[in-house]
């Protein structure tokens, strides 16, 4: 290597950028210093570094524990509610049950892959109609989209699985270990039975949940109440043994032992996130106007000159995620705001006014430096698009939904023979007609063909039919085999060899009609 | 994995072949200014690529790997593929089996009833087509000049499930089938017996039964020798006889053309279609298969009398008395 190598140059100014981002801070040993009594003595200080910070991070290093300290308030409150909220949908919702009639399944919500049917509440999805599906997975992106340019990433603080479950998993720790500093004494100690007992005790709460997690998934696949009994009984399928074995194992997994870092390290959305987010999204966020220069206050000195973060790091230690939300946004935050609850709780102690860390964006930033008022603007181009097209795509959804017919019908032209000369000299063309009937109840269908003088429809079984009566059971594909014919007379009736013809299939109880187009052919006219 | 102490900036001198941020050696390589940092491959990685040398050493041993002269070595658990194939091959064999045993316990007939082994019947008939019959009746067995059409409802020799099922067992005009179906049209010219004038006649006849332009004077001549010579077999009215395979001359289907010269010729030299026996060549089920789904091809003949399925629907002028004559 030279010294006028490019490759030095870039690493001077890597090293420039690292220095200038450490560089401000104090070391943490002044701030949280052992003899410092007239600090304010409501305010308990962490000594607590964020495991993001590139300046003390190796590529190479070892996870390092995190153990998010319990705080209270608003945001917290809300974690609370939605988890509360989400994990019962999951646990009931098989159990819900709906009545569609004697021949088909009374579970609201149903997955039924043997029958190949998708049951929810009064909706039921054939294989065919699929789209509905692609059509629900559409409309969940796009209202994630427009959520996520409206305030960051809520999905990812509150509803996502993945913190609802390590949410619930870090209860379970906290109520069986304590809390952050009762956790951190623990670790260091050596092992006794008492640690042993306590560990045992957590990891057991942690697989019963996710064996309840895994075991309420196979319910929405089967009739919950009979699997329920057959998985007592040992009687149920080995496949639901196999499934509630992945999903308790993946539960256990990401959400009690891998849990943040299934947010940093497997998860695709934090790098997608950025380009749904703008300037005027509201993310959680350090006021820097307000708080720098930050440095242990005591109590009784002024305020003059200096700013409102007291670096308690009651921010890192509530994090989840293990990191300091004063450097800014970063990829690792998910957005649960139980830093603003921390930081609001300190405000409170110390009498300064709350929101040093709050909801807040890249514009207001600006206009503050600036002196100006700060503001709010939810209707943006992009947030007008992302629910314009919630509106286009729920309205194609809804229009497809209620013009959907209870009754498909297929017709397959034979095209070897393309026709047959009878005896009598009529020419007859071969059709397979399928009639699919979507409803609970048999139907009576009339098959009827237009376009074509004089005519007749046969089966293997009937000739020289005008109508054809069929019956199909419910829920069933019905596949026959029709003959149409024409006489020797009319055969001369259809130009170029070829007629275009209706299949008409009409419900006798309904009177709805369902029309198939195809062809009718006859051999070259001389 | 390696912590690297020395990753901090401030770092010394940067060797030569050390990488100055990050303190770790470089590989040597470089391309366009930009070195290849020489760490440690995660542990993770290694692990996985250990455990995959352990799989290939256990999998060596379990199953069959190495080439041998004349063999291979086998394996400690004695898999083998081909022999995994044949197992499948007989069990599907023999599951199909008992469709066959309830396909020949009754009358051929009955089969219809039951849509589970009719189902299977069909499958299986059109597949067996595909392989037997297909060469000369066609895929769809729409047939060619000269092999019938097996869509239509003309039948040489019958068109109940019996006919079809007797004519694949013995097959037509096959001389080592004693069974088989047997006839033959003399060659009125050239065996002598008509004169070329005569035949023309006699062509004339049977182009003005079938509702085609004929000479009438030539027809009338005509109508006396075919009374004389062809109404033995072709019955006095020209609609055929399926006891003798002999063809209903008056409808619009014709095996080889109903065109004057074809017709001609067919009176002149004679013709005589021939099909192969297949018993013992397609055992019983699949002659069975075979005749059920040339039935279900639209233009089967019903076991029962016709009058009697076909006789409140169908007006009566549509329906010809017999059936059976020249296919086209």
């Amino acid at each position: 290597m030279t010294s006028n190598d490019p490759g030095s140059g870039l690493s001077d100014l890597a090293r420039e950028a690292v220095a200038n981002v450490v560089a401000p801070e104090p070391p943490p040993a002044a701030a949280t210093g052992p003899g410092d009594g007239r600090a304010h003595e409501k305010v308990e200080r962490h000594d607590v570094e964020p495991v993001n910070s590139a300046a003390s991070r190796s590529l190479y290093e070892k996870r390092r524990a995190i153990h998010p300290k319990l705080v209270h308030g608003v945001f917290r409150n809300i974690k609370w509610v939605v988890m509360a909220v989400t994990l019962g949908i999951y646990y009931v919702l098989p159990w819900i049950r709906w009545d569609r009639g004697p021949n088909a399944p009374d579970q609201a919500v149903l997955l039924d892959m043997p029958g190949r049917r998708f049951y929810f509440f009064f909706i039921e999805i054939w294989p065919q109609e699929i789209y509905y599906i692609t059509g629900l997975l559409v409309l969940a992106s796009l209202v994630l989209f427009l959520a996520t340019s409206l305030f960051g990433r809520v999905w990812c603080g509150y509803t996502c699985p993945q913190t609802v479950w390590t949410d619930l998993f870090i209860m379970v720790e906290r109520m069986v270990e304590g809390d952050r500093n009762d956790r951190l004494r623990m670790a260091k100690r050596p092992w006794t039975l008492g640690k042993f007992g306590k560990k045992l005790t957590k990891h057991s709460i942690w697989v019963l949940i996710a064996l309840a997690t895994g075991g309420a998934w196979v319910f929405y696949f089967a009739d919950a109440p009979t699997l329920a009994v057959q998985l007592v009984t040992l009687d149920a399928p080995v496949v639901a043994y196999l499934f509630i074995g992945v999903f308790a194992s993946t539960t256990y997994l990401l959400g009690g032992l891998a849990r943040e870092q299934v947010c940093t390290y497997m998860c695709p959305w934090p790098r997608i996130q950025g380009a749904l987010v703008d300037d005027q999204s509201f993310l959680v966020s350090y006021r820097t106007d307000r708080g720098e220069p930050r440095g242990a206050h005591r109590k009784g000195d002024t305020w003059e000159g200096r700013g409102d973060c007291i670096d308690c790091k009651q921010c890192v230690v509530a994090c989840p995620m293990g990191i300091d939300i004063r450097d800014g946004d970063q990829l690792e935050c998910i957005q649960c705001a139980l830093c603003i609850d921390a930081c609001n709780d300190i405000m409170d102690k110390i009498d300064r006014p709350r929101g040093l860390i709050t909801y807040d964006n890249f514009d207001n930033m600006e206009r503050r430096e600036k002196g100006l008022a700060p503001r709010t603007r939810l209707l943006r181009p992009r947030t007008i698009l992302y629910a314009a097209l919630i509106v286009l795509v729920g309205a194609i959804m809804l229009a497809a939904l209620v013009t959907r017919s209870p009754l498909d019908v297929n017709v397959l032209r034979d095209r070897n023979p393309l026709f047959v000369m009878l005896s009598d000299g009529s020419i007859r063309n071969g059709y397979d007609v399928k009639i699919l009937n979507k409803l609970s109840e048999e139907r009576l269908f009339n098959v009827t063909v237009t376009g074509l003088e004089g005519a007749r429809l046969s089966t293997l079984t009937q000739t020289g039919l005008e109508t054809l009566p069929v019956a199909v059971a419910p829920d069933r594909l019905r596949n026959l085999r029709v003959f149409v014919s024409v006489s020797a007379e009319q055969t001369g009736l259809v130009e170029d060899g070829v007629a275009d013809i209706d299949f008409v299939i009409t419900d006798m109880m309904d009177g709805r009609e369902v029309r198939n187009a195809t062809t009718f052919r006859v051999p070259d006219q001389r | 994995m390696t912590d690297n102490a020395d990753n901090k900036p401030g770092h010394a001198e940067p060797d030569a072949h050390v990488d100055a941020y990050t303190g770790v050696q470089t590989t040597g390589h470089e391309w366009d200014g930009i070195r290849e940092l020489d760490n440690p491959l995660p542990r993770w990685w290694l692990w996985t690529f250990y455990a995959c040398i352990l799989w290939a050493v256990g999998y060596w041993v379990l199953y069959p790997a190495w080439p041998l002269a004349s063999s291979y070595t086998t394996g400690l658990l004695g898999y083998s593929q081909r022999e995994l194939v044949t197992e499948q091959v007989a069990a599907s064999r023999e599951a199909l089996r008992e469709y066959d045993v309830q396909i020949l316990a009754g009358a051929l007939s009955d089969v219809p009833g039951n849509p589970a082994v009719h189902s299977v019947a069909l499958a299986g008939g059109e597949s067996a087509f595909g392989d037997n019959c297909a060469p000369c009746h066609g895929r769809g067995g729409q047939g060619f000049k000269g092999y019938p059409n097996l869509n239509d409802d003309a039948w040489l020799w019958g068109g109940t499930l019996e006919d079809i099922q007797t004519t694949l067992r013995h097959g037509i005009r096959w001389d080592i089938d004693p069974d088989t179906r047997m006839n033959d049209m003399p060659k009125f010219l050239d065996d002598g017996i008509l004169s070329r004038e005569e035949v023309a006649d006699t062509t004339q006849y049977v182009m003005s039964i079938s509702g085609r332009d004929a000479d009438p004077e030539a027809a009338t001549r005509g109508a006396e020798i075919f009374a004389a010579q062809c109404s033995v077999c072709h019955m006095d009215d020209g609609r055929g006889n399926k006891e003798l395979g002999a063809p209903n001359l008056t409808d619009a289907i014709w095996l080889y053309g109903g065109d004057q010269q074809t017709i001609y010729a067919s009176i002149a030299h004679s013709r005589r279609g021939v099909m192969p026996a297949w018993q013992g060549r397609l055992d019983e089920a699949t002659i069975a298969k075979l005749a059920l789904y040339v039935h279900s091809l639209g233009g089967g003949e019903p076991s029962a009398p016709v009058a009697e399925v076909f006789g409140d629907v169908l007006p009566e002028e549509s329906l010809p008395a017999t059936e059976g004559g020249v296919q086209e």
